[in-house]
């Protein structure tokens, strides 16, 4: 119970979040869009873009600090599937316009079709992942 | 520091910390909700509509504003309505990236300084797809 109730509450703070930067720059708290352009667009953007960024490092910092049983080590090596995981979400969430912030919340919020569509894409093929990967780890 | 950056930063730091606070900062978390099969986790679930509840909500209010508080003149969000297959196709990678590693782009980025060599790796990775997409996008 305490479980959801963190989440609930967790997903307010993101959803509060999301709104604000609507609210101030009218911008989409998108987060792969965001990462990718403030790297490697130039442009009077960039300036919100790596405070966007800095904001989730710093934010992340305070939690560590603060609740670090909040950042469990689940990987505990390099390996090629983590790997394939990072050139996976990095290719895919430019090709696919958005990740779990842009189109699941963001999206979603606004009921776009498109994100409705990409949420059940990535949500359909993570699921088949983690079963898969089940089956062959055995 | 110009307003929108401080603003901007402000809602960054307020992201991660609903990252964290909401469980998805665990790769653990988010592999057992996608886990359906098995011992299902159903954190992410709430995460979604605490998130969701909250930014529709507030989304409607926002966008009849004349403009945004801070900066730009219009709301610049996603204008596009196209079902592509880039779209589709892109959203399925990032799905089976997501399953391998029970990570995306915010909670990875948000954990950067726990140091975790594995996380760091991670975003490399990511980031050296994200500009792989860059490079193949230009050539066509």
């Amino acid at each position: 119970m305490e479980n959801i109730l963190f989440a609930l509450f967790g997903g307010v703070l993101i959803g509060l979040a999301s709104s604000l930067l609507l609210l101030i720059n009218g911008r989409t708290f998108g987060i792969s869009g965001i990462c990718a352009s403030a790297i490697f667009e130039r442009g009077p953007d960039k300036g919100w873009r790596m405070s966007a960024i800095l904001g989730l490092i710093v934010g992340g910092l305070l939690m560590i600090v603060l609740r670090p049983d909040f950042f469990p080590v689940y990987h505990k090596e390099i390996s090629l599937t983590l790997t394939a995981a990072g050139l996976l979400v990095g290719f895919g969430t430019q090709l696919g316009s958005g990740c779990t912030s842009g189109h699941g919340v963001c999206g979603i919020s606004k009921f776009s079709a498109r994100s409705i569509i990409a949420t059940a894409s990535f949500m359909a093929s993570g699921i088949l992942t983690v079963y898969i990967l089940k089956l062959i780890k055995g | 520091m110009k307003p929108n950056n401080l603003f901007s930063f402000a809602a960054g730091v307020l992201f991660a910390i609903g990252l964290a606070i909401s469980g998805m900062t665990d790769p653990g978390k988010v592999i057992g909700f996608l886990d359906v099969t098995g011992n299902w986790q159903p954190a992410l679930m709430f995460v979604m509509i605490g998130a969701i509840g909250t930014h529709a909500t507030l989304y409607r209010v926002i966008i009849k504003k004349p403009k945004p508080i801070i900066a730009g003149d219009i709301f610049a969000t996603p204008k596009s309505t196209s079902l592509d297959k880039p779209l589709i196709l892109g959203s399925l990678m990032f799905g089976v990236g997501w399953g391998l590693g029970g990570l995306c782009p915010g909670p990875a980025i948000a954990s950067l300084t726990t140091g975790f060599i594995p996380i760091l790796w991670f975003l490399m990775c990511m980031i050296v797809g994200m500009g792989a997409h860059r490079l193949v996008s230009k050539k066509s």
